[in-house]
């Protein structure tokens, strides 16, 4: 069961503004960074280490703004991190609350099966590569559609602007060329 | 603690309405995308016009802290990265927050989502020191006006900041209000349900 827009996007952004009332605004693509991090420090721990003012690493972008990623790597238990783990406990309850996701659906949406048929390793495929493409560009936006879309024009944020305009320059006609039916 | 405790409620709280809006469903991500089904285009501009109204109305009454802003730094990049994410986010009907929530609620290619997600952001990490010595990744961290208390310079340093987020919030919600459901781009698709 999905809500109508009028009261999923007004519950949606009460999260966005409670978010940013006691904390700060929600953003999560940076905590696939943290992730890696994570990992790759627990196969060499020699990637993130400590310093006297804090943490570093042999990694430019995880030592970079001070060591900030650094430093959530080697505190998993921060906010943000946590905050992500949160998210999936909580789309995990809501799926199972509303009878989850048909066994159809749970290898891939209807609209791509209507378009490419239902070979299963061509959709993994596309997620994954999907995937790969969403969380460099994310990177190198320095943020994604909740950090950069969501509240950063929120807050009225330049980047915010620039952001979106790309997203959606690319987004739209990727979709209009691989989705032409509607399933 | 505390800081902890409230990123378990309102991480939980978000994946729970993401998953309820439908952002968790790939189908209207790509009908939202290929224009067919706005429902989710309406819900989110409702959402970005209600926080921005709420925060910015809070911190002309006093009752939100203008220091819990925390507005990104606009450069080159963010438009490139944000073509790449564009092409990612409608090939696979996933962005990063709702491929986390979508993974949570059962499906599988989710899954897949997050693993090619996990290897794009260690690339990413791998090559940061050939964008950094582009230049690409240079700029300001700027609002629209001028917010006060904000630690931000203004693109319009002469526009009052937090009316101009109120102002704009309300364009947003009736933008979401204005839009119709879907917009039909070929005869094609009208007749295809």
């Amino acid at each position: 069961m999905t809500l109508s827009w009028k009261t999923g996007g007004l519950a949606l952004g009460l999260v966005f503004f409670l978010a940013v009332l006691l904390v700060k605004p929600i953003g999560v693509s940076t905590q696939f960074v943290i992730l890696d991090g994570i990992l790759w420090d627990g196969l060499n721990p020699e990637v993130v280490t400590q310093t006297d003012d804090g943490y570093t690493s042999t990694n430019a972008y995880l030592a970079k703004s001070g060591g900030k990623y650094a430093k959530s790597v080697a505190n998993p238990m921060n906010y943000s991190f946590i905050f992500v783990l949160a998210m999936m406990l909580g789309a995990g309850v809501s799926s199972y609350l509303r009878k989850g996701v048909s066994a159809e659906e749970r290898t891939m949406p209807n609209l791509w099966r209507a378009n490419f048929g239902d070979g299963v390793t061509k959709r993994y495929l596309v997620a994954f590569l999907g995937g790969f493409i969403v969380l460099y560009g994310a990177r190198l936006a320095g943020g994604c559609t909740s950090g950069h879309m969501m509240s950063g024009m929120m807050q009225t944020a330049l980047s915010g602007y620039i952001f979106a305009a790309g997203a959606f320059a690319a987004a739209i006609p990727t979709a209009l060329i691989l989705f032409k039916s509607e399933g | 603690m505390t800081g902890i405790l409230l990123a378990i409620v309102i991480g939980a709280a978000f994946g729970a309405v993401l998953d309820r809006v439908g952002a968790t469903n790939p189908n209207l991500i790509g009908k939202m995308l290929n224009l067919t089904n706005l429902h989710l285009m309406k819900a989110i501009l409702l959402a970005i016009g209600t926080g921005s109204v709420l925060m910015f109305a809070g911190q002309m009454l006093g009752l939100v802290e203008v220091g819990h802003m925390s507005v990104k730094t606009a450069y080159v990049g963010v438009f490139i990265g944000g073509l790449m994410l564009g092409v990612g986010w409608a090939a696979s009907g996933f962005c990063p927050g709702t491929g986390v929530a979508a993974a949570a609620s059962g499906r599988r290619d989710a899954l897949m989502f997050i693993a090619g997600g996990l290897l794009g952001a260690a690339a990413y990490m791998a090559t940061y020191p050939m964008w950094k010595a582009s230049g690409l990744l240079s700029g300001k961290a700027l609002t629209l006006g001028a917010v006060p208390g904000a630690k931000y310079d203004a693109l319009f340093p002469s526009l009052p900041g937090d009316i101009v987020g109120i102002v704009l919030g309300a364009a947003f919600i009736a933008v979401a209000f204005a839009l119709p459901s879907r917009l039909d781009l070929g005869g094609q698709k009208a007749t295809a349900t």
